[in-house]
């Protein structure tokens, strides 16, 4: 836990978006979390991206569940409005939210315990639904306020801080969301902020369901030896795949990226994703063998990182319509529509009884 | 059978489930509704898709009774499975008519009912073409022995085929072909009509014929609710199947097809009841309608809108519990658990309608009550009141109404504000003020099921908490000056009265009507909502014994009643039905009466004194034997 209030006042010289607002303005309540757990990075990471994606504080809706991660959606972006809700329901809080207003922009945090065990029925049905959301889950392998069980997420020969090992495979939320038809799906290690900061931008203007599975080890429970999910394991293990630079509608793109080197994908909004491989032999367009390398990999022990999955508009299994295209609703919010445009008013209500008399 | 049974008689129609038979059911009911006989019709269907025994109660009322009569004068025995139970039904002088294709003189050995045989399937083979056909114009044919036998108007009954099938004319021919054969035949063979019969009244004029469950949709329909999400469960789907209907016709934009609401089927209850918690918070009016197991899944989601203070509406059509129970069956055994659903100290705004016209009313009453309370509010109907067609009162709508949205804070006024607590009881009547995501940063607050303090903080302090909880409390104290009043009818005087709630109400009328006319007045009490307002306290206060009728094995209404009035539980008699048919007037009638002796001679000075107070050890409470029930006596 932090318990050094933070100064109010603003340097001049902090630098601001083009909002005008500094990364101050972006921060949250103080962390209530452990000293050195992955989950803060993972919060610095949501401000960072935040600002730099010159998002409104109050057009951000934070969402949680319950557990670790999901206190922390009070620890970013003071201005929007939070609903840490009950645990593992934060997609059907979601779902409603966006049903009632499709113009904000969603961000649910969740933990492996709140998405993999009590939650994994709402998780894969959000998926389904392709709900215009960013989902982050923080993920550590393990129940930290109840004191340090496995989660669904442990895997196979892991061992907890008491000894005991794990025997039960782990459900991986990546294969999960690709085999559910996500059309954006990562995965990334709190410690790699590099890699982390701009897949959060890019999942938050992604249209449609946008997944990042972040690997946060937790240094109270889960940060020991035999453990899989340790800082030590975790830096030893993952390998980046596929980085994913995101590119604002407003910015050019810079003479960095070499011709063929990176694969540029336009977002629906005009942003751009670059997408640059690190691993030859991988396909983060291709569905079916993004799915095998993935698990491939996994076998072997090495977690796959960077933007693992990104289904592009025109491809075969590739972006599919959203949440409200699905609904066919209305360009502007159901919530802000007039009692006139909804109600058929008396002379209505006398056509429908028609046949009831 | 008494002397005059024109327009005062019950009909029963038993068929196998998945033949058609609901057509030839409705038609006959309507077409008697169209002649201007008050009548209804009660639908006691299996949990099934087809092939199992299925029951259509027709009541045709010239005094406008719609509850269950509880007797059979004329059967339609079409189910050769249930044959023999469906003979004893029929009432001593009443008539049986069946498909005497196959004769079954052994099974239909009672000397005291009429058998009228049709051989209904030989002549629909003889006319007809494939196997289908053959099946539904059995159904049909049926209806035209009945127009015969109880002298129905054709014309309503071409004129009403002509609606149904505007878009398939052929079919209006074919099914007035298979009309005209049970018609032609019952003429030619029985003394048409029978003693019972319909004749024109004119006592339907600006009534119409609806179930609940579209009178609720219209509700919400007509309150603005723009998001629904819900999972499918008997008997509630067909409340959102005519929300989405509704919506369809009155909702899309006919230039950009835009849907102007949300329809959304969720993955189980628990998702149903978080989406409209979550299109709540956001701004919408949203609701959810489900029985049951589907509460006892929200209930979760229930006290974190409770606490967090989220407006929710909860259609609640009761069925038969516990556990699965009997799905198309009705009760109204959710009482207790709607109240208090939730762990912790946790309490909900319950409305009970008792007919389709108040479940209309009620719907968009709900709406306006969760946003000014900011909590959940559930509708309590029941499976009789949601599937069966009712005659009610044409619904009405206002074009004045504007929806009370209750106190949102909109972007100027939160500009004015130096801070934004969003749980700070500023009015002194419980209810804080709330801010939308979207509007405005300072009016960001966070949403939580934890502690926290009047100012939206977390907190594990224990004032802090109390403060919050002790408001929640005054904010019920508010809710019971909103919510609607009891309905109560104490012309009768005297000490004795009914108390009850929902779908007993047309059975206590007509038992009420019976009871004075043996001598026995009884003053009335129908509670329409929850918390309890003064108004029924000072009934129960004023009567010295109250039969609290309901529908199911506990009492949970009386307890709810001991519960949260000051009432004291001697006074109180229940009356229980629960054999999951829809309650009838004899059953309270006999239920009073084994309490209360009739009054020969009414005494002008104490004419309403009709208790007996020698009879104490007949009384049932906790000083006297067991309530009176029903439970398994399906009759």
């Amino acid at each position: 836990m932090t318990f050094i209030a933070k100064p109010k006042v603003v340097h001049p010289s902090l630098p601001r978006n083009v909002l005008g607002l500094v990364r101050r303005d972006y921060e949250g309540a103080l962390s209530t979390l452990c000293a050195g757990c992955g989950h803060d990075s993972i919060t610095a990471a949501i401000v960072e991206a935040c600002w730099r994606g010159s998002i409104e504080p109050q057009n951000l809706v934070k969402l949680s569940g319950i557990g670790c991660s999901s206190k922390t959606t009070a620890y970013f972006v003071s201005g929007a409005h939070g609903f840490n809700s009950v645990h593992g329901r934060m997609p059907s809080i979601a779902t409603g939210a966006s049903a009632a207003n499709r113009r904000l922009t969603y961000i649910g945090v969740s933990g492996d315990g709140d998405t993999l065990s009590i939650g994994l029925g709402q998780f894969c049905h959000a998926v389904r639904r392709n709900l215009d959301m960013l989902y982050i889950i923080e993920n550590n392998g393990v129940y930290g306020l109840t004191k340090g069980q496995f989660s669904a997420s442990a895997d196979i020969g892991s061992k907890a801080k008491k000894g005991e090992t794990n025997f039960q495979p782990p459900i991986d939320p990546v294969l999960l969301a690709m085999n559910l038809g996500a059309s954006f799906v990562a995965r990334s290690f709190s410690g790699d902020k590099r890699q982390l900061v701009p897949l959060i931008e890019a999942g938050l203007r992604h249209r449609g369901f946008a997944l990042i599975d972040v690997l946060s080890p937790c240094v109270t429970f889960n940060d020991h030896e035999g453990s899989t999910k340790s800082y030590a394991y975790t830096r030893e293990h993952y390998e980046p795949a596929v980085q994913a630079d995101f590119v604002p509608p407003e910015r050019e793109i810079t003479a960095e990226y070499g011709a063929g080197e990176a694969l540029p994908v336009t977002m629906h909004d005009g942003s751009r994703i670059m997408l640059r491989k690190l691993d030859e032999a991988y396909e983060p367009t291709d569905r079916a063998a993004a799915q095998a390398r993935v698990q491939e990999r996994l076998r072997s022990g090495e977690y796959l990182t960077g933007l693992l999955y990104l289904g592009r508009e025109g491809d075969a299994d590739g972006a599919r319509p959203e949440f409200h295209q699905i609904n066919g609703t209305p360009e502007e919010p159901l919530n802000s529509l007039p009692y006139e445009a909804l109600s058929p008013g008396s002379e209505g209500l006398a056509k429908l009884l028609a046949r009831y008399r | 059978m008494t002397t005059n049974r024109i327009n005062d008689f019950t009909i029963k129609i038993a068929t196998v489930n998945g033949t058609g038979s609901a057509s030839a059911n409705t038609l006959l009911m309507k077409s008697i509704f169209r002649s201007g006989i008050p009548v209804m019709g009660k639908n006691y269907f299996p949990s099934n898709i087809q092939g199992l025994p299925t029951w259509y109660e027709i009541r045709i009322s010239r005094d406008g009774h719609v509850a269950r009569s509880g007797s059979v004068d004329l059967m339609v025995a079409m189910n050769a499975e249930t044959y023999s139970r469906d003979v004893k039904e029929v009432a001593p002088g009443g008539y049986l008519v069946y498909d005497s294709t196959w004769p079954r003189p052994a099974l239909l050995g009672r000397g005291d009912i009429t058998v009228l045989g049709v051989p209904l399937a030989r002549m629909c083979n003889e006319n007809f073409n494939g196997v289908r056909t053959r099946i539904l114009t059995k159904n049909i044919c049926y209806a035209g022995v009945l127009a015969a036998l109880l002298d129905l108007d054709l014309e309503r009954i071409r004129e009403l085929l002509a609606e149904t099938y505007a878009k398939k004319p052929h079919l209006v021919d074919s099914n007035m072909k298979a009309i005209g054969l049970g018609y032609d035949y019952a003429r030619q063979n029985f003394a048409c009509p029978l003693p019972l019969k319909v004749e024109k009244m004119d006592r339907t004029a600006g009534h119409i014929m609806i179930d609940g469950n579209t009178a609720a949709a219209l509700g919400c329909l007509f309150a603005g609710a723009t998001v629904a999400a819900w999972y499918p469960i008997t008997p509630s789907t067909s409340l959102m199947d005519a929300f989405k209907g509704f919506c369809d016709r009155t909702r899309i934009d006919p230039e950009t097809r835009a849907k102007r609401f949300a329809f959304i089927q969720a993955e189980d209850e628990l998702a149903a009841i978080g989406m409209v918690i979550g299109a709540s918070w956001n701004g919408c009016r949203a609701f959810t309608a489900t029985s049951g197991p589907g509460i006892s899944l929200m209930n979760e989601f229930l006290g974190l809108a409770y606490y967090a203070e989220v407006p929710a509406v909860v259609f609640d059509i009761q069925r038969v519990g516990p556990s699965t129970g009997m799905p198309t069956r009705t009760q109204q055994c959710d009482v207790m658990e709607c109240a208090y659903a939730s762990h912790g100290d946790t309490r909900h705004v319950c409305l009970y309608p008792a007919n389709p016209e108040e479940c209309f009313y009620m719907a968009a009453q709900a709406f306006d009550l969760a946003e000014r309370l900011q909590t959940p509010v559930m509708v309590l109907s029941d499976l009789d009141i949601g599937m069966n067609d009712w005659m009610c009162r044409e619904l009405k709508w206002d074009d004045a109404y504007r929806p009370d949205r209750g106190k949102i804070l909109d972007k100027a006024q939160i500009e004015k504000l130096e801070k934004f607590q969003r749980y700070l009881d500023k009015d002194g009547d419980g209810i804080p003020y709330r801010t939308l995501p979207g509007v405005h940063p300072k009016g960001a607050w966070f949403a939580r099921g934890s502690g926290h303090s009047q100012y939206g903080t977390y907190t594990e302090d224990s004032t802090e908490y109390q403060i919050v909880l002790d408001r929640l409390m005054k904010k019920w104290d508010t809710a019971k000056k909103l919510v609607p009043r009891a309905v109560i009818d104490a012309t009768a005087g005297g000490d004795v009265g009914i108390v009850s709630l929902g779908s007993c109400d047309s059975a206590i009328h007509e038992a009420m009507a019976i009871l004075k006319a043996r001598g026995v007045g009884v003053n009335y009490m129908r509670v329409r909502s929850f918390p309890f307002s003064e108004d029924v306290e000072r009934f129960l206060a004023a009567h010295r014994v109250l039969f609290v009728v309901e529908q199911n094995r506990d009492a949970q209404f009386r307890a709810l009643l001991t519960l949260e009035t000051a009432v004291e539980k001697s006074k109180l008699r229940s009356l229980l039905h629960y054999s999951g048919l829809p309650i009838s007037s004899s059953f309270i009638v006999e239920g009073v009466l084994a309490e209360v002796l009739p009054t020969p001679q009414p005494q002008p000075k104490d004419a309403g004194a009709a208790c007996s107070a020698e009879r104490p050890d007949r009384l049932s409470g906790p000083a006297g034997l067991p309530p009176r029930t029903a439970g398994g006596t399906a009759t």
